[in-house]
């Protein structure tokens, strides 16, 4: 036994409970591997409770435990305050508590064993239920025997930390469902199946062997069941149409909503005189199919949410330090000269001035560069930077909202609803087509008149009816549902199905950099020249120390030496370098020019610029010693991604870091204007705003929080993420970054799924011209309408859903 | 005659009694969720076989 063992545990073996490979073998149970003592405290838990069916269900399923730190005890003690209790439960009754969270670890059917399985853990939780595609857990407790904040320790400590942000407590409402939309199309598949049965005599012309009370008993029914029809499944129609008259513009639903009437008032005289069957049966079809495609268009990812704000990733307390007593507050109570102590991994919730202690800010969530910056006391830290090292304490200086960063969702493009500005095609075409068919029925009733009143009104309501423009209806949801779909598989997930006709219309494509077109975090950093001795190394590293650009941070980081000198008469030339006198020697990093003092006899080592990467040159007392090779990695396909985009888009890329980078990215951008360094949020925004003041349509690729006005300023706002359903700020559409490469392709679907919707847009045309110019002359029977009306309905639909589809396999998308 | 009225009267009562179950199919949340549920009900055979 003891040997088998043995010869299990050999190098590269994944946790047992994370699966990530294991650097050492010394942390194991038995033949059990594990990668760190945190996943090893989680099988004990679970091991402990006979809970280990959770290792069998799927392989290694647990969450790794290494980014866990040892603080995390007291994390959690904000907890306790009753305030934010009584904000993140949402029922209690003081024996019994249920709350809702946000798991985003939640990723196989393990995780929904467990889950569902905490009241063996605790047997004070009663019930739990995960929500897997959402990934939410619904947990029932005991108030009295367990605390919220002893939940969430129990939850952590299997491995599972939900997610408790400002946004919990600020708007609780969270996720609508559209239950209504079912009951309105159960309603009218209902009433629909049985009027189509009840009208089937009048279909095969048996009508008129069939006594007249039976005509009169089936046609009563058919009213009957197309009240409810009528006015409660389609009442979303009438809403729409009142609402757009309201806003004197006319959509595409006011033509619907018209036609539908017509039917019901005309059927309803007919049923009512006993002078025809009416045509209840093609207005709840109409409705019927016309409900489903809005169903099939309603496809949302459950799991990503798109309407992020900072609110969303802050924390909802924060721990001050009052009079030397430390004391928990809500976030949204903080002031401005409260003292803040931040732990190892905590945001930073507002501008502050650091205090005391060594802060490493990490801005990934800001910038996306995930390089962290060190601070000294005395120096400003922005809010949502994260805290990577030893707690610090801080003085706030600016509230939550007021903050360098937050101040940008109090901006205008935040408050204005985004959906009157977009327009859609099928509304456009739908103000014309009213006029059109009105002016049609007007002049069929006049034709008709001189003849007789009552073929005018028939010529008349047939017109109207027959022209309803179902067709072009049913075109925008199953065309942009099914797109929505090929997206998703291609993973690029849209917010909703307008979003595709945003993408399709736009004509300039704007870039952040940093996270963007470059690999979040992965940099890589050599030195090229003679060898530096360790103690160059000691004074290279000092003076870098004291310079927050990104590229001295990535330096201090490359070098390992850990001791530091004291730097004397520190300067920071802004764009060229920065100098210093450490141990009497001058040191002098930046440009080959800058270094070499601009004394060009010094420049031998490559001093021309790398191809590739970025370099800083590196002068010790006079003499080059070489260079930093600072590569940035671009994602894969940029070149030709920004090679085929620039054929048919203006682009531009906006950087918030300064232009170092500026060689690299001529490499792929034609002209120097496109590229803008030194963006701060605001100017992000503003500068898509500028554009779209030239008239130009604009859709933004950004990452971080940093990006989020430029996102929601632009006509369609596309967020890049490494991990879907981790985070993105608030946008359009989320794309996974292992996607970037096909994104010419999937802009390119975009445009042709809008060129499939004109396509159809024309059939439905065509029907209605033909219909039109039966009615036109008066004759038009139930039976015509009956056929003519789900022809063209399922016309469409064949068309767009199939065309949509095939486009994508031209495309080559999956 | 009467015989198909009859008819009539009982498929709209059947077909209702469908109607009904939607919508309450709808109304306990059971269209809300239409993943978990699927994996859940292999956990539930396993829980038998525990005790």
């Amino acid at each position: 036994m003891q040997i088998s063992e043995v010869v299990n545990l050999k190098e590269g073996t994944l946790c047992y409970h994370c699966g990530e490979i294991c650097t050492s073998l010394d942390i194991h149970i038995g033949s059990k591997v594990f990668c760190c003592s945190g996943c090893k405290t989680v099988f004990e838990i679970l091991n402990e409770k006979n809970l280990c069916k959770y290792y069998e269900l799927d392989k290694n399923p647990g969450i790794s435990q290494k980014q866990l730190d040892s603080a995390v005890k007291s994390r959690y003690s904000y907890l306790d305050d009753d305030y934010i209790v009584k904000q993140l439960t949402s029922y209690s009754d003081g024996n019994i508590s249920i709350c809702n969270f946000t798991i985003p670890q939640v990723h196989c059917s393990s995780c929904i064993w467990l889950l569902e399985n905490l009241h063996k853990l605790n047997p004070s939780i009663i019930h739990s239920e995960i929500n897997f595609l959402q990934k939410n857990l619904n947990i029932k407790f005991s108030s009295e025997d367990i605390s919220l904040r002893e939940v969430v320790e129990l939850l952590v400590s299997v491995g599972y930390e939900p997610q408790i942000s400002l946004n919990d407590i600020e708007n609780k409402s969270k996720y609508h469902s559209n239950k209504s939309l079912y009951y309105k199309i159960g309603i009218a598949g209902f009433c629909f199946g049985n009027i189509m049965l009840l009208s089937f005599p009048e279909y095969l012309s048996i009508g008129s062997d069939l006594q007249s009370v039976y005509k009169q008993i089936f046609g009563w029914l058919n009213l009957a069941l197309g009240i409810p029809v009528i006015f409660y499944s389609a009442s979303d129609y009438f809403k729409s149409a009142i609402q757009g008259i309201k806003q004197k513009t006319i959509n595409i639903d006011f033509p619907i909503v018209l036609g539908l009437t017509v039917l019901f008032l005309r059927s309803a005289f007919e049923i009512i005189t006993s002078s025809g069957p009416g045509f209840i049966d093609s207005m709840t079809g109409l409705i019927f199919f016309l409900l489903i495609g809005k169903v099939f268009q309603s496809k949302t990812y459950d799991a990503l949410n798109f309407e992020r704000n900072y609110k969303s990733y802050f924390p909802i307390a924060v721990t001050i330090r009052k009079f030397g007593i430390r004391q928990i507050i809500p976030v949204s109570n903080l002031k401005t000269g409260h003292r803040i102590i931040i732990r190892n991994n905590e945001l930073i919730p507002a501008d502050a001035i650091l205090f005391n202690g060594n802060a490493n800010i990490d801005y990934s969530f800001v910038t996306g560069e995930s390089i962290s910056v060190p601070k000294v006391s005395g120096e400003i830290v922005y809010a949502g930077g994260r805290q990577r090292g030893p707690a610090i304490e801080l003085e706030v200086i600016r509230t939550v909202s007021q903050s360098y960063l937050t101040q940008l969702w109090n901006k205008d493009a935040f408050v204005k609803k985004d959906e009157n500005r977009f327009n859609s095609l099928v509304n456009v075409v739908g103000k014309y087509f009213t006029a059109a068919i009105l002016f049609i029925a007007v002049a069929a009733f006049i034709y008709w008149y001189p003849r007789s009143l009552h073929t005018a009104i028939n010529a008349f309501t047939a017109v109207l009816i027959i022209a309803c423009p179902c067709g072009i209806a049913l075109t925008n949801p199953f065309a942009l549902g099914n797109a929505v779909r090929i997206l998703g598989r291609n993973r690029l997930f849209v917010k909703n199905a307008s979003v595709v006709e945003k993408i399709s219309g736009i004509n300039s494509i704007v870039f952040d950099k940093t996270g963007t077109i470059t690999k979040t975090g992965d940099s890589s950093i050599t030195f090229n020249g003679s060898v530096l001795s360790q103690h160059e190394q000691m004074l290279v590293k000092s003076l870098v120390k004291n310079s927050t650009h990104p590229l001295s941070t990535k330096i201090y980081d490359a070098i390992i030496n850990e001791d530091l000198l004291e730097v004397e008469s520190f300067i920071e030339h802004s764009g060229k370098g920065i100098e210093g006198r450490v141990d009497n020697i001058t040191i002098r990093l930046g440009s080959a020019l800058f270094a070499a003092d601009n004394n060009k006899i010094l420049l031998t080592h490559g001093d021309k610029p790398g191809k590739t990467d970025t370099r800083i040159f590196l002068a010790i007392g006079g003499s080059i010693k070489g260079f930093f090779a600072v590569n940035n990695i671009y994602r894969n396909g940029l070149e030709s991604i920004i090679g085929s985009l620039k054929q048919k888009y203006a682009l531009t890329v906006l950087s918030g870091d300064n232009e170092g980078e500026k060689e690299n990215l001529m490499r792929y951008f034609d002209s120097e204007k496109e590229i803008r360094f030194n963006q701060s949020p605001h100017d992000k925004l503003e500068h898509i705003r500028a554009l779209q003041k030239k008239g130009r349509r604009v859709l933004m690729i950004g990452d971080g929080l940093n990006d989020a006005g430029a996102l929601k300023q632009s006509d369609a706002g596309i967020a890049i993420s490494e991990d879907v359903s981790n985070f993105s700020p608030s946008c359009d559409a989320i794309l996974d970054a292992s996607e970037f490469r096909s994104l010419n392709k999937l802009i390119g679907f975009c445009s042709a799924v809008k060129r499939i919707i004109i396509l159809s847009f024309i059939i439905s045309v065509v029907y209605n011209v033909m219909g039109v110019t039966l009615a036109f002359q008066s004759e038009i029977s139930p039976m015509l309408a009956a056929i003519l009306m789900p022809l063209s309905s399922i016309t469409v639909v064949l068309f767009t859903v199939s065309s949509t589809s095939l486009m994508a396999k031209i495309k080559g998308l999956k | 005659m009467s015989v198909i009225l009859v008819l009539i009267f009982f498929s709209l009562l059947v077909a209702a009694g469908f109607l009904a179950a939607f919508l309450w199919a709808v109304r306990t949340g059971q269209y809300e969720d239409r993943y978990t549920p699927s994996v859940r009900i292999l956990f539930d055979n396993d829980k038998e076989t525990e005790k």
